[in-house]
């Protein structure tokens, strides 16, 4: 293995001396380490934006009738919080940052395949960003249609859809090229001797992922640009009046948007599979079900997306083909919460942050995944459609799946991305309150929505009020979970203690290299005779001595 | 590690066989364009689609070298192409049961 | 599953290492798979579009019929010649730079952007009788008419002006590589960038190829 690299004096790739300085330094870099961080940084700031919006919802909520704001202010807050946590937050969260930072570390190699590319995606990912964030203060006032776009009333609205699709476009548009780039990197760049089943699962269900975006996007960036199209010059493709189907946009929009759905949770999933074993200090269970299995959710997940539309008016016989396929989908899911339980089963299993986020992540998703299963099946669905329920049952999985594995694949690799490690009794304790208040604000929307609570309405009737109040008191509680949780880490930044290069003890090839990784990763391209979890075999071997002399 | 030495010494399609693919695909042109006028009822659109993907598969084999490269690169047009048409099965469920 | 995937995704490179980085085009196989990458994600791009031609197609089909009566097949099969031309030479110029000839090379590129421009000129016709007929989004003409109709000159206007649009940026790639030939940075030993330009070209008549049956020769 790579052990030659802990040299005295390595440089580590935040003193890199390169041939810019300064902000040029990161802002022209084509480090995907670099790339990565300056991800974590616009994407944490878009998410504590979204968090915001919602929190506001949810004041709002805390009595009938105007609280805060008026119901177009309310309107615009359910599609932009929609829109920044879905776009900017959860598609592009955990491959733009820790795909991009560590996919290369742990297939061995330097870089990315495109690290100009990667550059540039990062770049469009700003300019979207920023597109949106603008489209709000134009004179058309901020996009009220909710995050889907449904026409015709965002042919409609007066409000400013198109700036907002341009926004949806270009970040589209960087998800294709980070896919494009994880995808060549994979298949051209894996060290020698790493077959395809010798790689971490992390790398599989990045594969996957990138796969769904590559075939995904292009659908909706085209229909979206169609619906920018009719808004500007009426071609009619859209509008009823002109003899256009609503119900056709609705098809391609889920054709890219139900898949989406897996692009935000293959990747927490593929980080799930690296904690557990680290922290069970065992192989995983079922290499091979967990590898496979992310590539059937994301062939299945591509044929479900009519479940969208139960009560649009689609026809009887597409009705209980997508529901069928709905329940597929579940099955290769089951697999993976099935193989990480059993990894756990008599493994050494050391309860450290990370793994506490795994455990979080299994609670909430199991839950959200099987609601997901009272959506598909028809007849709950048509007394279910747009209320509450459905509400819940997304953030279960989007929020609770891939929101909390974003900040779980935080805690476990901050110590190799930043060299600090943190205060685990701090972080520990976030945990604990953000799952409390997650369930206090979530689980009640199940309850809420069962009785009929409909989604996206501005205003309650009575006999909703004391779940609305429990669900706002829930919000608080998470949000303050969540502020101490990024208040810990950036406290860790700054007065951490130097972290060692495997705190946890993990198989992977990152946690052969120092903390923080040097400038081009390894000083010699390691070479694989062994599997990613072998906990039989001994990576660090004379390196752990080593390290501690390095100290 | 066959396919690496390929990728050393490139395939050099020589010029005699683009011009007989150009050829043949101009053929298929006119073909195509002859039969559009001749009334063959529901099966037209058929005629014209399966003409569209000969030509196409000669542009895809032949001028875009799929043919000689790396068999990956087929596989994934094959994706992106079953993909397409799954989506079109998919959606026309909808449609034609209506 | 295990033994084909194995088979198919034997493309394990041995590629110099130190090579990545800003070396990147040192990969030409990496290089072209991200082009095929980027081409399939342009066939689905268009694979929306002719979703939407066969849903509508399907729900008005003798108002497709009777629209598709305006189109000029004369000149959408000229286009189509054009095209199919263009092809060919842009083919034959990376042969002649593979066999080390590089005004060949040259002169053929050169050709390909005249014929991508030809295809342009025609378009530009075609489009303004269209127009000066009274026939395009929005105009008392098309509005009066059946909603099929209005469909199939949405779809016309929209597809081959998205194939349009992709002809041009064909003419901006293409003049790069030209200028990259003149300048040596594109040469018979290192022609990869010239080879990925030429399969994005290709996509675009393999589109056409579609987008020709489609419109004009529906009688």
């Amino acid at each position: 293995m790579a052990n030659h690299v802990i040299a005295e004096n390595y440089v580590d790739f935040y003193k890199e001396k390169g041939k810019h300085t300064g902000l040029g330094a990161w802002l022209l870099t084509t480090d995907h380490k670099r790339i990565g961080i300056m991800y974590l940084v616009a994407i944490v700031t878009f998410f504590l934006v979204g968090a915001t919006l919602g929190f506001l919802m949810r004041l709002e909520m805390l009595s009938r009738g105007r609280t805060i704001m008026d119901p177009q202010t309310y309107n615009s807050l359910f599609t932009l919080h929609g829109l920044i946590m879905i776009f900017l937050f959860i598609i592009p969260g955990i491959p733009g940052v820790f795909g991009n930072f560590f996919l290369p570390i742990m297939l061995g190699a330097k870089d990315v395949a495109f690290p100009r590319l990667n550059l540039l995606s990062w770049y469009l990912y700003i300019s979207g960003g920023l597109f949106a964030v603008v489209s709000v203060f134009l004179k058309g006032g901020p996009i009220d249609t909710g995050w889907t776009f449904y026409v015709p009333y965002s042919i409609r609205t007066g409000t400013d859809v198109s700036w907002m699709i341009l926004a949806a476009f270009i970040l589209g548009l960087s998800s294709i090229i980070t896919g494009l780039n994880f995808i060549t990197t994979i298949h051209r760049l894996r060290a020698p001797g790493m077959g395809w089943f010798k790689m971490p699962l992390f790398a599989w269900a990045l594969y996957a992922t990138a796969w769904i975006q590559l075939i995904a996007t292009p659908v909706v960036g085209i229909t979206l640009a169609l619906v920018a199209v009719e808004r500007l010059i009426g071609i009619g493709l859209f509008d009823p009046s002109l003899g256009g189907d609503p119900i056709l946009y609705q098809h391609l929009f889920w054709i890219y948007a139900h898949p989406a759905v897996y692009i935000m949770i293959l990747p927490a999933m593929g980080v799930v599979s690296e904690i557990i074993p680290t922290f069970a200090h065992r192989t995983i269970f079922g290499y091979k079900a967990i590898a496979i299995s992310s590539l059937a959710i994301a062939f299945v997940g591509y044929f479900v997306w009519g479940h969208h539309m139960f009560s649009s008016g689609m026809s009887d016989t597409a009705r209980w083909i997508f529901s069928l396929t709905t329940f597929l989908v579940a099955l290769p899911s089951g697999v993976k919460v099935f193989n990480w339980v059993a990894t756990l089963y008599k493994g050494s299993i050391e309860l450290g942050t990370p793994l506490l986020f795994c455990m979080a992540f299994i609670f909430l998703f199991s839950i959200g995944g099987l609601t997901g299963l009272v959506l598909g099946a028809l007849a709950t669905d048509i007394h279910l459609t747009d209320t509450y329920f459905v509400v819940a049952h997304f953030h279960f999985v989007v929020f609770g799946g891939g929101g909390f594995i974003f900040f779980g694949a935080l805690h476990y690799w901050f110590p190799k991305m930043f060299g600090k490690t943190y205060n685990e009794k701090v972080s520990k304790a976030a945990l604990g309150t953000m799952v409390i208040g997650f369930m206090l604000l979530y689980f009640t929307m199940f309850i809420l929505g069962y009785e009929g609570m409909p989604r996206r309405y501005y205003d309650y009737l009575p006999q909703f009020a004391t779940l609305h109040i429990v669900a706002t008191v829930g919000s608080w509680i998470l949000v303050g979970g969540i502020l101490v949780m990024i208040g810990n880490l950036l406290v860790a930044l700054k007065k951490g203690k130097k972290a060692s290069m495997n705190p946890w003890g993990g198989r992977t090839l990152e946690w052969t290299v120092p903390s923080p990784p040097p400038v081009e990763n390894f000083e010699e391209i390691p070479v694989i005779t062994h599997g990613p979890y072998d906990y039989e075999y001994n990576i660090n071997g004379d390196s752990d001595k080593m390290e501690e002399n390095y100290h | 590690m066959q396919q690496n030495n390929e990728s050393h010494k490139p395939h050099i399609v020589g010029y005699a066989t683009y011009i007989f693919v150009w050829l043949s695909l101009l053929a298929l042109t006119a073909v195509t364009v002859t039969v559009a006028g001749i009334n063959f009822g529901g099966i037209t659109l058929l005629i014209a689609i399966v003409i569209a993907i000969v030509k196409s598969s000669l542009v895809l084999n032949i001028f875009m070298h799929i043919k000689f490269d790396d068999v990956v690169f087929k596989v994934f047009v094959g994706i992106a192409v079953l993909t397409l048409t799954a989506v079109f099965v998919f959606t026309f469920f909808d449609y034609l049961s209506r | 599953m295990n033994k084909s995937a194995e088979t198919i995704m034997t493309d394990k490179p041995v590629i110099d290492q130190h090579l990545q980085g800003e070396h990147e085009h040192k990969d030409p196989v990496g290089a072209k798979m991200g082009m095929w990458l980027f081409l399939m994600t342009e066939l689905l791009l268009f694979g929306g579009m002719f979703l939407i031609y066969g849903t509508y197609r399907y729900m008005n089909p003798e108002a497709f019929h009777s629209a598709a009566q305006e189109l000029n097949t004369i000149i959408g099969t000229f286009n189509t010649i054009i095209l199919l031309t263009s092809s060919l030479t842009v083919a034959l110029s990376i042969t002649a730079l593979q066999k080390g000839n590089r005004t060949l090379s040259v002169l053929l590129l050169a050709i390909t952007i005249a014929f991508a421009f030809w295809f342009l000129i025609n378009k530009y016709f075609e489009w303004s009788h269209e127009i000066h007929n009274g026939i395009y989004p929005g105009s008392s003409e098309l509005t009066n008419r059946t909603n099929g109709e209005i469909l199939f000159f949405g779809l016309y206007y929209v597809m081959t002006g998205v194939h349009g649009i992709h002809v041009i940026i064909g003419i901006v790639i293409l003049s790069f590589m030209l200028a990259f030939i003149v300048k040596n940075k594109v040469t018979p030993e290192n022609y990869i960038r010239l080879e990925i330009s030429g399969l994005y070209w290709h996509l675009v008549d393999i589109i056409w190829i579609f987008l020709f049956p489609l419109f004009y020769l529906l009688r």
